[in-house]
């Protein structure tokens, strides 16, 4: 797998995605949503955002399938991490003690 | 193949980066680029921890959260996220500029990242002088000053105090604080850090180190660059603007 070059035309493109996004996450922080829906909304636009960065900035679309598979186990043990956690915090209030 | 026949190098002359352990320089390249990723996990666990104390703590308190996330200054944070997104995108063009053996370009866009990266610093130390002004430094991390902000009463709409809703204790708002500062002030760290080895990456493209056959190190650079700008893309919402739609009930 030779490497490859990511021309600038794509990183313009996404500096434009970013630039929206930026400017979606702070007007739609400004709308009351009903319940929990606006953190649901910054948080999709954040994740977006990052993926952006992380598929083109950081090359990882062209990454060899070893770099998927570490940024996949990060994200699997941040989400053990915040499961069990969230799970323990969230249920305490269930039994008295 | 048997040791010390460099039949593995015949095809181009090993170039001179090419480190023994290693048998062509694509292959040095990629082990690079896979270390610097198993790093960035340690880093995203680090910064993991930070963001689920951040999700309890809110989840316990959310009115102090909302009310001291809407005395944050929104526009230099927005401010602050624009910087770091043109950061990332003048790293992006040197990492590319330097692929293509354009050594002129990717100094001027190794130095236009380092002057966006102090011009965030700048500006976030504009805000810690606010906060500092303000009382809302937590604890007694600054001796003599403790949290002690101005909370405004009834009917006062004066923006430089806490505008607390109703039941709302002050002591759960310095603890959004003390979160606040942790997570931006590691950020703050590592952009601090990114200045530092931007500055090694500039020095060696001033004395033409790199080339389109070696140009890992502004690579790697890059990934670290880039990871520090998506940490601040999941602050700026859940540190800035978490609160704002709540803000005329309070």
């Amino acid at each position: 797998m030779s490497e490859h070059i990511v021309y600038p035309r794509v990183y313009i493109a996404i500096f434009f995605v970013l630039m929206v996004g930026t400017v979606l996450t702070v007007l739609a922080a400004f709308q009351d949503f009903p319940g929990p829906l606006n953190a649901v909304v910054a948080l999709t636009i954040a994740v977006i955002k990052a993926t952006f960065v992380v598929l083109y900035f950081m090359h990882v679309r062209y990454s060899g399938r070893l770099v998927w598979l570490v940024i996949a186990s990060a994200l699997f043990w941040l989400a053990i991490m915040f499961a069990l956690t969230i799970s323990d915090y969230s249920s305490r209030s269930w039994m008295p003690i | 193949m048997p040791e010390g026949l460099a039949t593995t190098h015949d095809e181009h002359a090993a170039h001179s980066a090419l480190q023994h352990h290693f048998e062509n320089m694509e292959q040095q390249r990629e082990a690079g680029t896979l270390g610097m990723w198993v790093f960035l996990v340690t880093e995203i666990m680090f910064f993991g921890g930070m963001f689920l104390a951040y999700t309890l703590y809110r989840y316990k308190y959310p009115g102090a959260f909302a009310a001291a996330s809407n005395h944050l200054d929104i526009k230099l944070g927005a401010i602050n996220t624009v910087v770091l997104i043109v950061s990332s995108f003048t790293m992006a063009m040197a990492v590319f500029t330097t692929q293509v053996g354009r050594r002129k370009a990717s100094i001027i866009y190794l130095i236009a990242t380092m002057v966006l990266g102090l011009a965030f610093l700048g500006i976030k130390a504009v805000e810690y002088r606010e906060k500092y002004h303000d009382s809302l430094i937590p604890g007694q991390l600054i001796p003599g000053r403790p949290f002690n902000p101005e909370v405004a009463k009834h009917g006062d709409t004066d923006p430089k105090k806490l505008h607390l809703p109703e039941g709302v204790s002050v002591r759960h708002v310095e603890m959004f604080y003390w979160i606040y500062f942790a997570m931006t002030g590691m950020h703050a760290l590592h952009m601090i850090i990114g200045e530092g080895i931007m500055l090694v990456i500039l020095i060696m493209a001033v004395r033409r180190r790199f080339s389109p056959e070696y140009h890992a190190p502004v690579e790697i650079t890059g990934l670290y660059w880039h990871f520090v700008d998506i940490v601040w893309i999941f602050l700026f919402p859940l540190l800035y603007l978490l609160g704002r739609h709540m803000e005329g009930h309070m």
